[in-house]
């Protein structure tokens, strides 16, 4: 590995823990698109302040372009306050008229801008560590290192010292408030923080790859856990993880580095969503149709309970009188035989006594809908898990 | 080229009338289908589904090699319905809310589809250049069979909007209503989506993935502002996205080094403030006049109470008094007093005012809705 490859890496990681850290508590929020407008509509600002220092790099230009973020998120509280229109519809029509003014602006100028929209969307971390901070002719490193790490920095004091209140009025806003924390004070200073992190981030990997490292890595977390400090760090361990092995896949394939780092995001995220112990989507299925199945046995249980004659408990009536196919019914069968509820005999059915007992406590739960009876039941069934 | 001669050109010119055509067939389309994506609530469905077709762009063009807008959109198609099922699966099935899912289908398919164009331009036979114009949209590029096939597309929509209104209408404003009537409501929900996705589709070439959320959203919220009518709004949201077209082509094609996507997104974007502003019933303008009016309608009540309240101490109830003694009193000026008059409420003379039997019968009955109802 060359010096230029560690500090690409090393870039990237730092960009992803800087995005995870806003990222978690806007899913939390629920504000999850803010990034993404924010991430388009610091375009006027950024060309703005480019005609005036001419700089790509100077201070001014990512001020003005995190104001251009508040902005937005202002122009969509505004909109969203007149009650004209839903709080979604108010940040789509907010950012793609910002950006439509930046590029506008870039093209009528076009002459002497150097500016380009693909950079600005895309970003090219490949080049990153071309661009060094030269202090008195010695070499710090590549100045969006600096810039990066100084807003992480800020990031990592904020959170430190709001953990607490962040946490209350995320989870709980009428609590937070009451407790005597703004709510107002909390959320712009979360967007601004969103807001600066996306500006710093942009220049090196690109608005899109921001609003992915700050969604993605947030969103699969929270697949994987409900405890808040979990969240964070696991997010931050995913974009970390993505951003390094991005850049090797980017490597492999000679790619646009924050386009594979992305994919590695895109492909995390689909196997925690198809996997993920509880919340996974084959998870679900398997519960939803173990429950359909549970449901199942405790007609079955009852019907047999109603009934003491012959013939209303024979195996083949199963088919007719519940309307059950026969894969369904033998899978119900199979159940209630394994857990001991019901013996066959010469194709009829009788209930054991452990499936009395349990049937009784069944219309016990299901009438009173009190659920101490049910302790020892859960065990075996997903039904009374709740 | 100015404004007049470019309205001269519209029908002479033949690449001219193409994209103007093409931009107001794609506004009136996005118009129709937006109304049903602002008023469901998927506003940024658009914006993420438009983002979600790049890497189906890329693919298409992996697969067959070819530059054809037609096979390229076809990908597009495929990857945006990829794109919104996947997001109605992340929501029904997980419980990460709609705008995360909206976000990460949106950054996770461009990402990958950056990736793959990335991967596309490094390729030694690439004549990948113009799949750029995916991303911005080149309006330049539509041919009159472009046109066609838009037009083509959005008559079958129309069609098919009008076969499915009713259904369409009783999803939109109570779906569990709509399911227990016995609709397949998971069918009609599909059938809406995937036009929305078609529309989207189709803008690509136009306005480009970043800005088509805008054209999807803009003239339908703008219409939405002027009734409260499905079908009403429907026609206004078609006929202002065919607006914003056909002027913001105009306005591009007019001065130099102006974009058209962006130029129809702004035009589209003062429709929407205007709209805003001054509409009669919802509009913030009409909604302060209404305020300030209620504001004053509700100072003269009070001085009109205050004065029922001395005359009631008097057996004759127009028994005359100064105006002095009102004057400790707030909500009364020169003006509210003549007003009050002119409603004939009381009568002035000279420094003295008396109350009417009129002023007197309204003030009696000032908190009585029903009553002052019915004198109304």
């Amino acid at each position: 590995m060359t010096s230029a490859q560690i500090e690409i890496q090393l870039i990237a990681s730092v960009v992803a823990v800087a995005c995870a850290i806003p990222g978690t508590f806007l899913v939390l929020r629920k504000m999850a698109l803010i990034s993404d407008a924010i991430s388009h509509s610091i375009l006027p600002g950024l060309v703005i302040g480019f005609f005036i220092t001419h700089d790509l790099s100077s201070p001014l230009l990512i001020i003005l372009a995190a104001l251009s973020g508040l902005v937005t998120v202002i122009l969509v509280e505004f909109i969203q306050k007149t009650g004209l229109v839903k709080e979604d519809t108010a940040i789509g029509l907010v950012f793609p008229a910002l950006f439509s003014i930046g590029i506008i602006l870039i093209a009528k100028n076009a002459n002497d801008v150097h500016l380009d929209v693909d950079a600005v969307l895309l970003g090219e971390l490949a080049f990153a560590p071309f661009d060094r901070l030269l202090v008195d002719g010695i070499d710090f490193g590549p100045k969006s290192l600096w810039i990066i790490g100084s807003i992480l920095t800020i990031t990592v004091v904020l959170l430190m010292a709001f953990f607490k209140e962040l946490k209350v009025s995320t989870f709980d806003a009428g609590l937070a408030t009451a407790l005597g924390f703004s709510p107002a004070v909390l959320h712009y200073g979360l967007m601004s923080v969103a807001s600066v992190t996306t500006v710093g981030a942009f220049d090196a990997v690109g608005a899109i790859l921001v609003v992915a490292l700050m969604i993605a890595p947030a969103a699969t977390a929270y697949l994987l856990t409900n405890d808040l400090k979990k969240m964070l760090f696991l997010s931050i361990g995913f974009g970390v993880l993505s951003a390094i092995s991005g850049y090797w896949l980017a490597h492999w394939l000679d790619a646009s580095i924050s386009g594979s780092m992305t994919t590695v995001l895109g492909v995390l995220f689909l196997l925690v969503y198809l996997f993920a112990p509880n919340r996974g989507l084959l998870s679900v299925l398997y519960r939803n149709k173990q429950q359909r199945l549970e449901v199942s046995l405790l007609t079955f249980l009852l019907h047999l309970n109603n009934h003491s004659e012959v013939e209303e408990r024979h195996i083949n009536h199963l088919n007719e009188h519940i309307n059950w196919q026969k894969v369904r019914s033998k899978s119900v069968v199979d159940l209630a035989l394994k857990n001991n509820m019901i013996t066959i005999d010469d194709s009829i059915i009788s209930l054991t006594e452990k499936g009395t007992s349990f049937t009784n406590k069944a219309i016990d739960y299901i009438i009173t809908n009190d659920d101490t009876g049910i302790e020892s039941m859960k065990e075996d069934f997903f039904l009374f898990r709740g | 080229m100015e404004l007049q001669e470019y309205f001269r050109l519209v029908f002479t010119d033949y690449t001219l009338r193409t994209i103007t055509l093409g931009t107001a067939i794609l506004g009136a389309i996005c118009g129709m289908l937006g109304s049903f994506a602002v008023l469901r609530k998927q506003s940024l469905l658009g914006d993420a589904i438009s983002h979600a077709a790049l890497p189906g762009i890329a693919i298409a063009f992996l697969i067959t090699g070819t530059k054809e807008t037609n096979v390229l959109l076809l990908g597009a198609l495929i990857s945006g319905l990829i794109g919104a099922f996947w997001i109605r699966g992340i929501t029904r099935n997980t419980h990460l809310k709609s705008d995360t899912a909206l976000g990460l289908i949106l950054s996770l398919f461009f990402g990958f589809g950056m990736l793959l164009l990335t991967f596309i331009q490094k390729q030694p036979n690439a004549n990948q250049s113009g799949l750029d114009k995916f991303l911005f949209g080149q309006a330049a590029t539509l041919l009159a069979r472009d046109v066609w096939f838009m037009a083509i597309v959005t008559g079958v929509c129309l069609i098919i909007l009008i076969l499915f209104w009713k259904e369409f209408k009783l999803l939109l404003f109570d779906a569990d209503y709509t399911k227990t009537l016995g609709f397949n409501t998971k069918f009609i929900d599909i059938l809406i989506t995937s036009f929305i996705v078609l529309a989207i589709v189709l803008g690509l070439q136009t306005v480009g993935v970043v800005l088509m959320s805008a054209m999807l959203l803009a003239p339908a919220a703008a219409a939405r502002q002027w009734t409260n009518s499905l079908s009403v709004m429907v026609i206004l949201a078609a006929i202002f996205g065919a607006l914003a077209g056909v002027v913001g082509t105009g306005i591009s094609a007019s001065q130099d080094n102006l974009s058209t996507g962006p130029v129809i997104v702004l035009v589209a974007a003062v429709f929407v403030v205007v709209s805003f502003i001054f509409s009669p019933s919802r509009g913030l303008l009409f909604r302060q006049i209404r305020f300030i009016q209620n504001r004053k309608d509700l100072q003269l009540h009070k001085t009109l109470a205050f004065m029922y309240d001395i005359a009631k101490t008097h057996e004759d109830k127009s028994h005359p008094h100064a105006i002095k003694i009102l004057n400790n009193f707030h909500g009364f000026t020169r003006k509210s007093l003549q007003k009050l008059e002119s409603k004939n409420y009381i009568e002035l003379d000279g420094q003295m005012w008396s109350m009417t039997q009129n002023g007197y019968h309204f003030a009696a009955n000032l908190y009585n809705q029903q009553l002052s109802t019915n004198n109304d």
